[in-house]
């Protein structure tokens, strides 16, 4: 394997992997925030279970964020020398900013974990408010760099082909910023929201533990509230996402859509494989004219095809137009399966006595506790993955629609990878390693769910420590 | 006024690492005693670490994502040159602080009891005593003269860099500090629990006697492999650094065989900020000695001046925080009734 495969390979993977825990030390904090707020106002233990339990998932899932988050910070370096000596003066700033953000996050998580018995209720819940502030701030900055990489701005080329002119303000607020942050910060309620809610809907399902049903539905209703609206909110901010493109990545937009040809009225074509030796995408569902509309606003504009660049300036077709169908196929699944939990759990309400007789009928609920539909459990249980799979096919989009570009149009992948001979090494010890974390982590997150399975376990005194390694479990206030 | 951004940022940056050094390394320094606890109160060693750094170990560990981000937004040229010239090293350092990390908490949050040996904790153990010693070999590294850099091109010898006597024993100096400045904390942090404090003491006298011994013998090597270094620390001002680490070191020990803890652990950390600040006058003004400079690899002054900007914003947010983690955390629990911190909860 050569150097610059070998490079991109361990960057996806570590960036893989450290996403999926950045996303949920962004969205856990939230919902066990909503969980600790519910026993506050109304007592509600079970409601505290919960926000005891997400809190040790999320210091767990955190602190793997946290050192993986480390790991690429160092590598962006490691495997990107040129790239950073260039970018780092410019993209910086957004990971000063960033730091900032994550060390108060690193700091108030310290103070909800091992604090439950230190502060009183309302000083611990308010700790988990910046928390959950900062947490999505560190995401949103961190994006900033991201977007900067596919709009480049905030500087003149030099003649030794470094920036002159830096003007670092302009680089973090670079035009493509604010759709990006937006679509990723939504993409993480909605991955983590849909994750926690399969899980919790898998448990109602098998019913092992008929104490824990409240519990479980609690669960459900505060991770789907997340993810259902931030699944209604995503089509409109990806849309956006798409117009962007069409203006400053057209080749990323027609990659996207497997449009090789430049045309007017372009179809939206759903599914099908690209074959970019024949410049055609076979097999695919074409509704007439809907790429034009989506890019353009209007039935006949112009959408450019790959056959406008040169072919050294051509994403990977097949790759960025897969995984876009995936992330807009999960997202359509996530949207279905929100409303349908929306429909039964409005459905379900129950009848309150003050309704009066006219108002009986379709919206007055008595139906059936949406937590006894089997079939919607399933389908909350299959649309589980749905967040997580789009956020990864999201992301390989937006990063292989960009190539062979590591800074947009400034400077190419293969310019910027480093002249060390180890990466293929490197790359094999950190499958390895993330590989193993992976393994160790779920037996751990299956062990962490059943501690709350057991019935001894819904008494409030079970989670008391019986001794004084208790700091780092978590008792629950008398 | 507008040349010394780099010399601001720079002095940032020391500040970084020196919070670093003294908060991240007694958290690695509390892994070295976590794996070489024996005895019959080995379970009590490893609960009093675990407490100790539980809630504070993440934010410590923040300080090293700081630096890295100082470096590569403020200095790019020199991360760039350290990242090709440390690809071995770096890796290993980031094997070990995912691990660590990811070991810390997978036996706190698991259902294993923190105190009986167990797998997470041995890696826990191990993770904790790799790191410091290859970080120590990589700021030993950079000061030798043997990580060339030319025309932006890092020079094929300078990998091998970080392997020399010089380095090794830098490393192996800075496991010591880490062990030393654990030790002497949680003589603090095990206050009521006697026997377990007088065990901390103990191990933080013999790991100041190997600290000694390592720093006199570093000193001696810098005179062989870095000459420049040694130069520097026998003359003023690294020199006055250097005679006044010279008379913290024992003066802290001294506290300590007192059993005087709190004045030991004013001492020891005073020790090490002389030690490093020491090591960076002499550094100064080299990033990487001899071609990568403060002034030559920095970013434009654009860049700096926006990050010096972003620093009253963020420190003021972040100071007020950390006393905060700190006071509810490392002073007396409020809610014991006169109790400390390591009492059982009620």
């Amino acid at each position: 394997m050569d150097t610059l495969t070998a490079a991109r390979l361990q960057m996806e993977v570590s960036l893989g992997f450290h996403m999926i825990f950045a996303a949920v030390g962004m969205a856990m904090p939230l919902m066990m925030l909503i969980a600790e707020g519910r026993y506050l106002r109304t007592g509600d233990t079970e409601a505290l279970r919960l926000a005891q339990t997400w809190a040790k998932v999320t210091a767990v899932l955190f602190a793997i964020g946290a050192v993986s988050g480390t790991a690429l910070s160092f590598e962006l370096g490691l495997l990107w020398p040129r790239f950073m000596a260039f970018a780092g003066p410019l993209i910086g700033t957004a990971f000063a900013l960033e730091g900032y953000a994550f060390f108060i996050e690193a700091i108030f998580l310290g103070l909800y974990l091992y604090g439950w018995k230190r502060l009183s209720p309302r000083a611990h819940w308010l700790c988990g408010v910046p928390v959950a502030v900062s947490g999505a701030l560190s995401g949103i900055l961190v994006v900033s760099a991201n977007a900067w990489m596919q709009s480049p701005v905030g500087f003149k080329l030099g003649p030794d082909g470094m920036p002159v002119d830096v003007d670092p303000v302009a680089a973090l607020f670079n035009p493509a910023w604010p759709y990006m942050a937006a679509h990723s910060t939504i993409s993480t309620y909605q991955a983590v929201g849909f994750a926690a809610a399969g899980v919790y809907a898998w448990a109602l399902l098998r019913n092992r533990a008929p104490w824990r049903r409240h519990y479980n539905r609690l669960a459900v209703l505060i991770s789907m509230s997340l993810g259902l609206v931030a699944a209604l909110l995503q089509p409109f901010v990806g849309d956006l996402l798409a117009k962007r493109a069409h203006l400053a990545q057209p080749a990323k937009l027609a990659a996207m859509e497997g449009q090789f040809r430049t045309e007017r009225g372009a179809p939206l074509r759903l599914g099908g494989l690209p074959d970019p030796a024949t410049g055609e995408t076979r097999w695919a569902i074409e509704i007439p004219r809907a790429l034009s509309i989506l890019a353009t606003g209007d039935p006949q504009g112009e959408v450019q095809g790959l056959e406008a660049f040169p072919r050294d300036q051509w994403p990977n077709v097949v790759i960025t137009h897969l995984a876009f169908q995936v992330m807009v196929g999960a997202g359509v699944a996530m949207i279905g399966v929100g409303l349908w939990f929306l429909w039964a759990w409005w459905r379900g309400r129950p009848a309150r006595a003050t309704t009066s007789g006219a108002g009986r009928g379709l919206l007055a609920g008595a139906g059936v506790d949406w937590a006894s539909r089997r079939w919607l459990l399933w389908g909350l249980v299959l649309a589980s993955p749905l967040g997580f799979l789009a956020l990864q096919a999201g992301w390989i989009v937006t990063e292989v629609g960009r190539q062979p570009w590591i800074i947009y149009r400034v400077m190419r992948t293969s310019e910027a990878v480093t002249p060390a001979a180890e990466v293929g090494s490197s790359l094999a010890a950190f499958v390895l390693l993330y590989t193993g974390l992976t393994v160790a982590l779920v037996a751990l997150l299956r062990r962490l769910a059943r501690t709350t399975d057991s019935p001894e376990a819904g008494s409030p005194e079970a989670g008391r420590p019986a001794t004084k390694e208790g700091a780092a479990g978590i008792p629950v206030r008398a | 006024m507008s040349e010394l951004w780099p010399e601001l940022i720079g002095a940032v940056g020391l500040v970084a690492v020196l919070a670093y050094a003294i908060l991240a390394g007694a958290d690695f320094g509390g892994g070295v005693w976590d794996l070489l606890a024996t005895g019959r109160r080995a379970d009590a060693h490893r609960r009093a670490i675990a407490e100790a750094m539980g809630p504070v170990w993440e934010a410590n560990h923040v300080w090293l994502i700081f630096v890295i981000v100082l470096l590569f937004t403020c200095f790019p040229g020199a991360y760039a040159a350290l990242s090709v010239a440390f690809f071995v090293p770096f890796h290993l350092i980031l094997a070990g602080v995912v691990l660590r990390g990811a070991s810390f908490v997978f036996r706190a949050h698991g259902r294993e009891a923190v105190a009986t040996p167990s797998s997470w904790g041995r890696v826990f153990g191990i993770a904790s005593t790799i790191t410091p010693v290859l970080l120590g070999a990589c700021l030993g590294a950079i000061s030798t003269g043997n990580i060339r850099v030319q025309g932006g091109v890092v020079s094929a010898g300078s990998t091998l860099a970080w392997l020399r006597p010089f380095p090794l024993v830098t490393g192996l100096l800075a496991l010591a500090v880490c062990a030393y400045l654990a030790a002497v904390y949680l003589t603090i942090e095990t206050e009521g629990e006697r026997e377990v404090q007088e065990d901390f003491r103990r191990r933080a006298l013999r790991v100041w006697c190997i600290a000694g011994a390592l720093s006199v013998a570093a000193l001696l090597l810098a005179a062989v492999e870095a000459p420049r270094l040694w130069g520097e620390l026998t003359a003023a001002p690294a020199g006055t650094a250097l005679v006044f680490g010279a008379l913290l070191a024992p003066a802290s020990a001294a506290a300590m065989w007192r059993r005087r803890y709190g004045i030991a652990r004013v001492l020891a950390v005073g020790q090490v900020v002389v030690l490093l600040a020491g090591w960076a006058l002499a550094q100064w003004p080299y990033i990487i000695y001899p071609d990568v400079s403060l002034h030559g690899a920095a970013a434009p002054e654009a860049t700096l001046r926006a990050v010096a900007f972003t620093l009253p914003f963020g420190l003021g947010l972040l100071l007020p925080s950390l006393w905060l983690l700190f006071t509810v955390f490392k002073g007396r629990n409020p809610a014991l009734p006169g109790g400390t911190i390591t009492e059982p909860g009620p």
